[in-house]
């Protein structure tokens, strides 16, 4: 019974991870692509370990708990990192975007 | 099963093709930070499929690699312009 359990919570980590790479694919600048990419596969692939833990137990269960925990702090932690590392860099934003309030926050502080 | 890892594999390409295609700098790093995650996945896969527990081990070491590989190039782009 476990194992079926195990089985459909990774299929759902599955269809997360391919969402969020259609995302990566299909969206049109950097800061949506991350959006995109970063949530969906983040939650995804913790799906999948958590899948592990249900279907396994045991050792290998508590290193994919171990494993889905790391991968829960460091993913957002990148992505916001690589958003700001873009965002200084001068990589433009799509011309459909209606606000910028990183770009205003940058130039209040050169007013002051 | 076998249909679960050729979707991950699938996904696998996408991410590939935005490495490869995309046109700034910062679109790769995506790439490569959600490549990252997905091997992640896989090493899932094979520690239920071939039931050996030092997978997770890799799993864990390759998660840590790919956080500390994403933060070094997010510090790299941030001290460089570049325009489109």
């Amino acid at each position: 019974m476990s194992e079926i359990i195990g089985i459909v919570v990774i299929s759902m980590g599955v269809a997360f991870d391919l969402f969020g790479c259609i995302g990566l694919v299909r969206l049109p600048d950097i800061y949506n692509r991350l959006q995109g990419a970063t949530k969906c596969v983040t939650l995804g692939t913790c799906l999948i370990l958590l899948g592990v833990l249900i279907h396994s137990g045991g050792a290998m269960g508590a290193k994919a708990l171990l494993c889905a925990i790391f991968i829960l702090l460091t993913s957002p932690t990148g992505a916001h990192a690589l958003a700001r590392g873009a965002h200084k860099s001068g990589v433009k934003l799509w011309e459909g975007s209606v606000m910028d309030k990183y770009a205003d926050d940058k130039e209040g502080e050169l007013d002051r | 099963m076998i249909v679960l890892i050729i979707l991950l594999v699938l996904c696998c390409f996408m991410c590939l093709y935005r490495i490869g295609a995309g046109p700034t700098p910062p679109d790769r790093t995506v790439g490569i930070d959600t490549l990252g995650t997905l091997v992640v996945g896989f090493c899932a896969f094979t520690a239920i499929i071939t039931g050996k527990e030092w997978y997770m081990n890799v799993a864990i070491s390759w998660a840590l690699l790919s956080f500390i590989g994403t933060i070094a190039l997010a510090k790299f782009l941030e001290g460089r312009g570049f325009d489109e």
